[in-house]
């Protein structure tokens, strides 16, 4: 058994390893890809903190509490911007190759930043974050398995026992218990499919199992949508590109403005724009060829290979999609969730860091330093769960069985992507009561008809059809959590935008939105903040 | 457009066929074979998940040559195939456990890496190198797997190069000596790693860095042992 397990393989779930084996504690690391297949491999602009005056740690926190818009925690915002410098240097020490300028670690400026505060390594600093991480990982005998599907968390008496997974590979159901649990699993923004710029990974099933045990879920409405990304593909232009000089213009050359607003504020001015029939481009051709060479690589491959546009030669059309789930799993200042031991850091938990908007830069930042919290409060955990096969287990073994026999008369790819857009028009930039329910009664219906959706591939050998199956039905599960705490917020604030309550009301709603199920059934509330 | 995919499943008989597909042209393989798994055959197993080329998740070869589907353009006749020398588990999806471990063996991480200040091009010394996604291209590509299974093989030689010559680490020596077996004498230097490598890395020439440190700290090539055997010189 192991003292501690991880379920996730991004750049949260490795500190947390990489923590808890310095600690001396055994510990799995189990997840659904190769752990650099995580989705932080996809982080471009960089890693927030203030290391050189005339930036400080104070103006950190100022900007992360005003983009936060009376949502974030005071103290945990002060502690994390505080430890930020502090984070650099560790990840300096274990051979993080950040760029310099000089001899110093270079910083640029993303939106919404007093000062060039984000370090970098030219736009692949979540990638070299990643492996960064992973080799130090991989030194320590950090155990992994890799391919292993979370099904469920094992809870029993509000104290979590570990979880029931599904081996990729060989189609089996396991339960692997341990002394403590942490779930990296990441974000949901996924769940806005083809408008959205993350991988094909992030659809929430962490969020969605953690809710099944009873853990109480937060903020689950305030989904971040960044304003630049490519037309077509949604593959997010940097905000480092706008940073540097890049303008937004319509199809006219008329200029739109506001390049270094926050995101929440960007996103809307370009949807809006393009509701009244304008089309938005970025244009950074004034950057020049070797600014963009050196600086975003990536970005002009991708604009090549997707949208068959140069940057060097012409802008780019944009559209805001969706880019980070600031909502998640409820977690305390130890990063401990509402059930005993299961514990949730990264983007899949709510920390409050980020509240109603989270600032480019602070994400990076809350998976190194809330990552070593989340292990060192789990490492406190001496109680072995008791060695037997938990109910949970078998249902979930019964349950992978009897998905081969749905009898697959809907579609459940349809369904998913029909979702993902009506989630897009009516629960992202701009939201509206009617709009809203609407949705919910869709979302209502699906779940009433995954019963006769089903898969078509019957083979119990690294059935993806299955894992995408699975995916979906949690994002179904989901979906309806973060569409009620749309609804129940009749007001507007940072990401979650009102059309019908425009303004923002902190006499009823300078509170966190509670969500959690009591036997099935969904339960919403106010906490105050 | 059509294209030629070969299936891999260990239960059927026989376990390997070729399989075609007509699809609508797309930007890229990736956007293909979604197309074929969504709309005609969801049986068909491939690995994906950032669609942006750094995951390094999505890597086939196309008519033999290692690429990443989300980067490749398809073209009509192209034969697609999973990654070779690893174990397929089905179709195009392989098992990379058996390429990853090489990290280890290699000691591929940092082994002692002191505050040192590092100018713009010291960090540019192990930028490239430093690329890499993992995706397993240059460790399929490469012949020498076809006689020795224990080779450490080019991703990993290259993230060795890396850490070497990263000047906040130390013990160069110890890394240098994680190599000499299996590793930097036994890459043929035939360029296929270098050729295939999506990131633009170069891990034969980093191999050969590796050589030339290693004979720095004293290790002789014992390929050019058996010269001096015969007393020859040139
Ligand atoms: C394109 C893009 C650019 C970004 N740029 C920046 C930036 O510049 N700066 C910044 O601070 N932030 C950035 N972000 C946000 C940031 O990258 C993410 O918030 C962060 O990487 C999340 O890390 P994580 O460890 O919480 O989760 P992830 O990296 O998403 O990892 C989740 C892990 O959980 C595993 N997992 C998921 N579900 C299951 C399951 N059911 N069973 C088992 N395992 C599972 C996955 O395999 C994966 O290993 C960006 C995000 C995107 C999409
Ligand atoms: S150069 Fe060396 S490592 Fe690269 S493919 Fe050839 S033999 Fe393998
Ligand atoms: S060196 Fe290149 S080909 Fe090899 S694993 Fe890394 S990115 Fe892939």
């Amino acid at each position: 058994m192991f003292d501690i397990v991880i379920v996730g393989g991004g750049g949260a779930a490795l500190v947390a390893a990489i923590e808890a084996a310095a600690l001396g504690k055994s510990v799995l690391v189990l997840s659904k890809h190769y752990p650099t297949q995580s989705q932080t491999s996809m982080a471009q602009g960089g890693i927030n903190a203030a290391l050189y005056p005339p930036d400080s740690c104070d103006s950190h926190i100022q900007d992360t509490l005003k983009a936060a818009a009376g949502l974030a925690q005071e103290t945990i915002v002060q502690e994390v911007c505080r430890a930020a410098p502090k984070a650099i240097e560790w990840l300096d020490s274990i051979g993080m190759p950040f760029s310099r300028k000089g001899e110093a670690i270079a910083q640029r400026r993303l939106g919404g930043a007093s000062h060039p505060r984000a370090c970098y390594a030219q736009d692949y600093t979540g990638l070299k974050l990643l492996h960064t991480l992973y080799d130090n990982a991989v030194k320590l005998g950090v155990a992994f398995r890799f391919r292993t599907f979370l099904l469920n968390v094992i809870e029993e008496d509000g104290v979590c026992k570990g979880v029931s997974i599904l081996d990729m590979a060989r189609g089996k159901v396991e339960q692997i218990l341990a002394k403590a649990v942490i779930l990296a699993t990441g974000g949901y923004a996924k769940m806005y499919g083809a408008l959205s710029t993350n991988g094909f990974g992030s659809f929430g099933e962490g969020v969605a199992a953690a809710m099944r045990a009873g853990a109480k879920l937060s903020d689950l409405e305030f989904v971040q949508f960044h304003p630049t990304a490519l037309k077509k593909s949604s593959i997010l232009i940097s905000e480092a590109a706008r940073g540097a000089g890049a303008r937004l213009i319509d199809q006219e050359g008329q200029e739109i403005g506001g390049e270094l607003w926050t995101r929440d504020r960007l996103s809307r001015a370009i949807f809006e724009a393009m509701e009244e029939g304008r089309e938005i481009f970025l244009d950074m051709r004034h950057l020049g060829e070797e600014f963009i060479e050196k600086n975003l690589p990536q970005e002009r491959k991708l604009a090549l290979l997707y949208e068959g546009i140069d940057p060097i030669k012409e802008p780019l059309p944009i559209r805001p999609v969706a880019h980070y789930t600031m909502g998640g799993i409820d977690v305390d200042e130890h990063m401990q969730s509402s059930i005993q031991g299961l514990y949730a850091v990264g983007e899949c938990a709510n920390a409050k860091l980020h509240g109603a908007n989270r600032l480019g830069g602070n994400s990076l930042l809350e998976l190194v330093v809330l990552g070593k919290k989340a292990a060192q409060s789990a490492a406190q955990r001496q109680q072995p769960p008791q060695k037997k096969l938990f109910e949970r287990t078998k249902i979930d073994a019964n349950f992978i069985k009897a998905v081969f026999t749905l009898p697959n008369q809907i579609d459940f790819w349809e369904r998913q992507e029909f979702l993902s857009k009506i989630m897009y028009h009516n629960c992202g930039i701009v939201r509206e009561e009617m709009r809203l329910k609407g949705v919910l009664s869709v979302v209502r219906q699906h779940q009433k008809e995954l019963a006769f959706m089903g898969v078509r591939d019957k083979s119990p050998l690294m059935n993806k059809e299955l894992i995408s199956f699975l995916e979906y039905g949690n994002m179904v599960e989901l979906a309806e959590a973060v569409l009620v705490g749309a609804i129940q917020r009749t007001e507007s604030r940072g990401a979650h935008f009102r059309a019908d309550y425009p303004q923002r009301d902190d006499e009823k709603f300078l509170a966190h939105t509670m969500i959690w199920k009591e036997k099935g059934v969904l339960c919403a509330d106010f906490k105050p903040v | 457009m059509k294209i030629k995919i070969k299936r891999f499943h260990p239960h059927f008989e026989p376990p390997s066929i070729d399989m075609e597909y007509a699809v609508q042209e797309t930007a890229t393989l990736l956007d293909a074979l979604l197309q074929i798994k969504r709309q005609k055959d969801r049986t068909l197993t491939f690995d994906y998940m950032c669609r942006s080329g750094v995951c390094g998740s999505c890597a086939v070869r196309v008519d033999g040559k290692e690429v990443l589907a989300c980067q490749h353009t398809p073209k009509d006749g192209e034969y697609i195939e999973p990654l070779s020398v690893v174990d397929v588990i089905r179709d195009l999806s392989v098992r990379l456990e058996d390429a990853l471990v090489t990290l280890e063996r290699s000691k591929a991480y940092p082994l002692d890496m002191q505050k040192i200040a590092m100018s713009e091009e010291d960090e540019r010394r192990i930028e490239r190198q430093s690329d890499c996604i993992l995706c397993s291209s240059c460790f399929s590509s490469c012949p020498v797997y076809a006689s020795n299974e224990a080779f450490l093989g080019p991703f990993a030689l290259s993230r060795v190069w890396r850490y070497v010559a990263d000047k906040r680490e130390q013990a160069k020596k110890e890394h240098i000596d994680a190599v000499v077996q299996n590793g930097i004498w036994d890459c043929t230097l035939c360029g296929n790693c270098t050729e295939v490598c999506p990131q633009g890395i170069d891990p034969k020439n980093d191999i050969m860095m590796l050589q030339s440190k290693a004979v720095q700290f004293g290790y002789q090539n014992p390929n050019l042992g058996g010269f001096g055997s015969f007393g020859l010189e040139f």
